[in-house]
């Protein structure tokens, strides 16, 4: 005999089955065109390298990880630090820091600013900071490019007006990519900000006036905890990207100021070292996860979310 | 209240704010400007002109970059669209099941994983794949859009789904509606400015696209971010400022529809 429940069961059965239906082709393209692809690197990872690019297969080897940090004298054997590719990933973490610091300290008061707006005023100005944040990346860091290079327009109107005699050397340097990344990324700083300080309740913030708290003491005791969960998500979302970087180092910082994404790159044009690429693209991705992780960690519970 | 205090107000807080309105529009608006420059120079300015954009109109590579990007957005964003309403409405307005939480996470996987990697993974997968069957045609370059294409095409439509609940539908249903008359009558008209908002979105990134399309993309299939990024490193003259300028413009205008649309309230 069926009993109620059972009828219930299985209607709740059927939904499920249902939903997996409906749910299965978005599955099956990130399966094969995002994230199957991520395993076969991995795979890739631990092969011999190919003579001419790719690898050699069923072939497994260590070295692609062990070059990631490690470099044996072509002569003596001997091994060493590989000093090339630490230096890299030291810069892409640095710069990536330094990146969102700096979105951090020019994003945070303008977030406060859109927030203390009136209503309608309000949706202008964050209209103003999605519009960059939508524009394509590459135009804007190539716009950045238009100011800063030799005969950029800032070296041409020095030059011109005599302060300097020789166009300053900006580009392809750490600096250059630093702007550039700070100039692009700053929209994804901005918008997690604003949405915690929309929130903000100005009241507490009377309080603590009544309570003779100084304007630092109120920003430092009141309004930064309180839009915590927004300087957590936005420094994230600079964070991530940056450490990910790919186009705006390539552009600004050419072959003198690699990140790790130009590392990559090279091992896949010239180095032709695909097992080292791979290793060092799962070395970023795990990079990026940890980051995620500690993300999750202090923010759980605040429910924020991305975008 | 006191009048006078400003509680709201902290010091030099304002004059940060300006200065980043300033400094995020002001490399763009040169850039814009220079490409109406008579002279070859992008920093010198010699007089007003459309001389670039016409020059750019008659250069045969921007065209048909232009025309495949366009080519490629419009198949990958539809078919991520679909993919996605569907994914949307399977993970909507239902008690958690197992596997749910798998899906999101699945979903938005493409959003977590930095650019370069997808792509070089991407490389070393198609390239396997052309050695076997021989195609090296637009398809690789399209799933690899359109899989990036789903989590932002998704946002929106699960934002909007999550607003509507399942009134409508079970009303539907006692009127014998079938599910499919149901959805079309009731649920897709309800649903559709979220999904006009996903496939705008997705349009737009998969428009803007540079690495992967760099690292996927066979000899003589060059979309117009492909092409730039290769052109940028030369001598450069306005043209590339006037086709950036259009190319603004388009996601300009994009992202305010997209604006408007995504507001509309149920």
């Amino acid at each position: 005999m069926t009993s109620a429940r059972e009828i219930g069961e299985a209607a709740v059965r059927e939904d499920v089955r249902t939903r997996w239906l409906l749910s299965a082709p978005a599955l099956i393209i990130i399966f094969f065109a995002a994230i199957g692809p991520l395993f076969i690197m991995l795979l890739y990872s631990f092969m011999v390298k190919g003579d001419y690019g790719d690898v050699k297969f069923w072939q497994f080897s260590l070295d692609g990880w062990f070059k990631v940090i490690l470099e044996r004298d072509i002569f003596d054997d001997t091994v060493t630090l590989a000093d090339a590719h630490l230096s890299v990933l030291w810069r892409s973490i640095k710069l990536s820091l330094a990146t969102t610091v700096l979105c951090l300290i020019f994003g945070f008061p303008t977030a406060y600013f859109i927030a203390t707006r009136s209503e309608r005023w309000r949706e202008v100005w964050l209209f103003l900071v999605t519009i960059p944040f939508w524009t394509n990346l590459l135009i804007r860091t190539f716009a950045v490019q238009e100011l800063i290079r030799n005969e950029g327009i800032i070296n041409s109107l020095l030059l011109r007006s005599g302060v300097i005699a020789a166009p300053i050397q900006m580009m392809f340097t750490d600096f250059a990519v630093m702007i550039g990344m700070v100039y692009v990324f700053l929209p994804l700083m901005v918008l997690p900000l604003y949405a915690s300080m929309e929130k903000l309740d100005f009241r507490l913030i009377e309080a603590g006036y009544d309570l003779y708290a100084g304007r630092f003491q109120v920003l430092r005791r009141i309004i930064v905890p309180l839009v915590k969960p927004g300087i957590i998500a936005g420094s994230i979302l600079v964070f991530i990207p940056a450490l990910g970087a790919y186009v705006t180092p390539r552009l600004l910082g050419g072959g003198k100021s690699l990140m790790l994404g130009n590392l990559i790159d090279l091992q896949f044009g010239q180095g032709r070292d695909w097992p080292l690429g791979s290793a060092l693209s799962i070395t970023l991705m795990a990079m990026v996860m940890i980051a995620l992780l500690i993300y999750v960690r202090s923010a759980s519970g605040t429910g924020a979310r991305h975008g | 209240m006191a009048r006078g205090f400003a509680i709201k107000r902290l010091p030099g807080f304002a004059t940060v704010a300006i200065v980043c309105f300033v400094v995020l529009y002001l490399p763009i608006a040169t850039l814009v400007a220079y490409a109406f420059n008579s002279g070859m120079s992008i920093a010198i300015w010699e007089g007003f002109s459309f001389r670039w954009f016409v020059a750019a109109w008659h250069n045969e590579q921007v065209i048909e970059t232009s025309l495949r990007s366009l080519n490629i957005a419009v198949i990958a964003a539809s078919i991520a669209t679909v993919a996605a309403t569907m994914a949307a409405l399977a993970t909507t307005r239902t008690n958690p099941y197992p596997g749910l939480t798998f899906k999101y996470a699945f979903i938005n996987q493409p959003l977590m994983v930095p650019e370069i990697v997808t792509a070089v993974a991407l490389l070393i997968f198609f390239s396997r794949i052309k050695v076997w069957t021989g195609y090296s045609g637009l398809g690789y370059l399209i799933a690899a859009h359109t899989a990036f294409c789903i989590p932002f095409a998704y946002l929106p439509i699960r934002a909007r789904l999550e607003s509507m609940d399942l009134t409508l539908e079970f009303a539907a249903a006692d009127l014998y509606a079938t599910p499919w008359q149901a959805f079309k009558r009731v649920t897709f008209p309800l649903l559709w400015p979220g999904i006009l908002s996903g496939f705008m979105l997705a349009f737009v990134i998969s428009l803007d696209d540079v690495v992967i399309t760099e690292f996927v993309k066979s000899g003589g299939q060059d979309t117009l971010p492909t092409y730039m990024l290769g052109q940028v490193r030369r001598v450069i003259t306005p043209e590339i400022n006037a086709i950036s300028t259009v190319f603004l413009i388009l996601s300009v205008l994009i992202v305010t529809l997209f604006f408007f649309v995504s507001r509309k309230k149920l």
